[in-house]
């Protein structure tokens, strides 16, 4: 066996490490080289659309490619619209499933649930898109819709959100199927999180005289905000940006109107749609201002979702 | 086994076993635990102490195939009852436990928490109980000026005198503390014997201890458990002065355990 001098090993050693030390902090400044990159090719893609309709671009709802035309407003309500309303259906259930996986499901059941759910969060976005497109919108024309046309329609205030022709495609179908995508998501996370609150501090609250509603909801909840915040931001993140499924079921119109039945746009799907055909400077480069305007809501929903946390902290009080 | 006649129960064990599975964690309990006095349960670990002390508020009941049978018997009622209500049962008998666990909320709202399951005060009713729980746990002249603040930003002796004044702020009529200086420090660990030799002129205290030196000081009365059995029970100064038995002799002097 050959013996190496511990000067020339401790030198080897060095160098490994010194390497090591190199390419990690290569991989972390690189991933905001292209960060910046990216920001800056969008900035510079849509220069051209935001020299020709300045801020307007934002407010306007014309999307006209014939007279080089173009609004930002549909694509981006759409979007919010279809984000919102797929938290507000995905939150809920996902803190249901989370508890009873965590607290309440039968030790044999938690596994088979646990992984069943997660699956959900494998499917393609492309299938959801096709059974959102074949199976569910048709079911959710002929079943729901009237219904919604019938009963809620025609309540004051909240009535002309709902009623429209039943079509199957359009907002709402798209908000139901995202949330049924990021269910997955917020579920895991909230179990995840969940699962590492102390039996300790459960038992205390369980110990005062708890239920477990007021258990998870008083105690393990604002024990775990952070995670669980996180989570619905992963979730709203992936809403927000997924492009396939909603492409299939949001009808794709450049039209305003009061109806969630009807079929709108959001951004991702009108890049998706009308990148191929884009044809001159102006419609291109308004696609590409669209992207940026996206990538500029995801960042403000999550320094929102920051700021949030920044004030429960408050809230539950300073630490000392 | 021995059932030490008590002047004043407030307590009654009958015949209670306890089952992890099929394990036979405690065998054929028989004590009674004397009102307002202290109760301490000493014994090697997994001799049963904690598996007896947490059937008296059925904290078991959280995790499924452990059970228990027999009797407790609490103001004549027996507390392993299927139809006793757990949350009224949990009201009279209150629980700290092994490490401090305070709410992530703050001080205040940790006192009210378990308060507010139980009865609707005004603002004014409120903030004197939070109060007179905080008082009674000595802890009041500490953080009377940080109410707002967050309960886990105490230290930790602080923060266990908080899940005390969280636990009688209820008023319970019993008291139970599972080793409840284990994650402490000395002079912590002196606060709280301190507090539980006050405590007992208002509540039944049952605590769980591996500090025999605990036990002794803490505790009127000592029951020495051995591998789910009770082998000795009765009054403090005589289980640590006068054993009637060979074992229990042998744990307290330190040749066992």
């Amino acid at each position: 066996m050959p013996m190496f001098s511990l000067e020339a090993r401790l030198k080897r050693q060095a160098m490994f490490d010194l390497l090591f030390r190199t390419l990690t902090r290569l991989s972390a400044f690189g991933v905001l080289a292209l960060l910046a990159a990216i920001i800056f090719s969008l900035v510079v893609g849509s220069m051209p659309a935001i020299h020709a309709f300045g801020f307007g671009f934002l407010g306007s709802s014309e999307w006209d490619p014939v007279n080089d035309k173009f609004g930002a407003l549909i694509p981006i309500i759409g979007t919010l619209i279809t984000s919102g309303i797929a938290l507000l259906i995905a939150i809920p259930v996902s803190f249901g499933i989370a508890i009873f996986l965590t607290e309440l499901s039968p030790r044999v059941l938690r596994r088979p649930l646990g992984i069943a759910i997660e699956l959900l969060a494998g499917i393609p976005s492309i299938i959801y898109g096709m059974w959102g497109l074949f199976v569910f919108a048709p079911l959710f024309a002929e079943h729901v819709e009237p219904w919604l046309n019938n009963h809620i329609g025609t309540l004051p205030y909240i009535g002309p959100f709902f009623s429209g022709p039943p079509m199957g495609i359009g907002l709402l179908t798209a908000s139901i199927i995202l949330s049924i995508m990021v269910i997955p998501f917020i579920t895991s996370v909230m179990r995840d999180v969940f699962d590492v609150v102390p039996t300790l501090l459960k038992e205390s609250a369980y110990g005062l005289g708890a239920t477990t509603w007021e258990v998870m909801w008083q105690v393990v909840l604002p024990y775990t905000k952070v995670g669980v915040v996180g989570g619905i931001m992963l979730g709203l993140g992936r809403a927000l940006g997924e492009t396939m499924a909603v492409t299939f079921v949001i009808g794709n119109a450049h039209d305003i109107s009061k109806s969630l039945l009807m079929p709108g746009n959001s951004i991702s799907s009108a890049l998706a749609n009308e990148f191929t055909e884009a044809v001159g400077e102006l419609y291109t480069s308004s696609l590409i201002e669209l992207g940026l305007i996206l990538f500029f809501i995801t960042f403000v929903v999550l320094s929102i979702a920051r700021y949030m946390l920044y004030k429960l902290g408050q809230r539950e009080g300073s630490y000392t | 086994m021995s059932t030490e006649t008590i002047a004043n129960p407030k307590v009654f064990v009958k015949d209670l076993n306890f089952f992890y599975g099929n394990y036979r964690a405690l065998k054929d309990i028989n004590l009674n635990i004397a009102e307002k006095m202290v109760t301490a349960f000493i014994g090697p670990s997994g001799c049963g102490k904690s598996t007896l002390l947490r059937t008296f508020n059925r904290m078991y009941q959280l995790y499924p195939k452990q059970r228990a049978t027999g009797e407790i018997l609490l103001d004549g009622a027996n507390v392993l009852d299927a139809k006793q209500d757990l949350n009224m049962l949990r009201a009279k008998i209150g629980m700290v436990f092994q490490k401090p666990t305070p709410f992530p909320m703050s001080i205040y709202d940790n006192i009210a928490f378990g308060v507010k399951l139980y009865e609707s005060l005004s603002k004014h009713d409120m903030e004197a109980r939070v109060e007179w729980a905080l008082k009674k746990a000595a802890l009041w002249t500490e953080v009377k000026d940080k109410l707002k603040q967050s309960g886990t930003g105490l230290s930790g002796g602080q923060q266990q005198r908080l899940c005390i004044a969280r636990a009688i702020a209820v008023k319970p009529q019993v008291l139970l503390l599972d080793e409840p200086t284990s994650a402490l420090d000395p002079i912590s660990t002196a606060h709280i014997e301190k507090l539980i030799d006050e405590l007992k002129e208002d509540f039944t205290i049952v605590i769980v201890t591996h500090n025999m030196q605990q036990a002794a000081r803490v505790s009127d009365y000592t029951a020495y458990m051995y591998l789910g059995d009770l082998i000795e029970f009765g009054e403090t100064s005589t289980v640590f002065t006068n054993p009637k038995r060979k074992e229990t002799e042998d744990y307290i002097t330190g040749r066992f355990g």
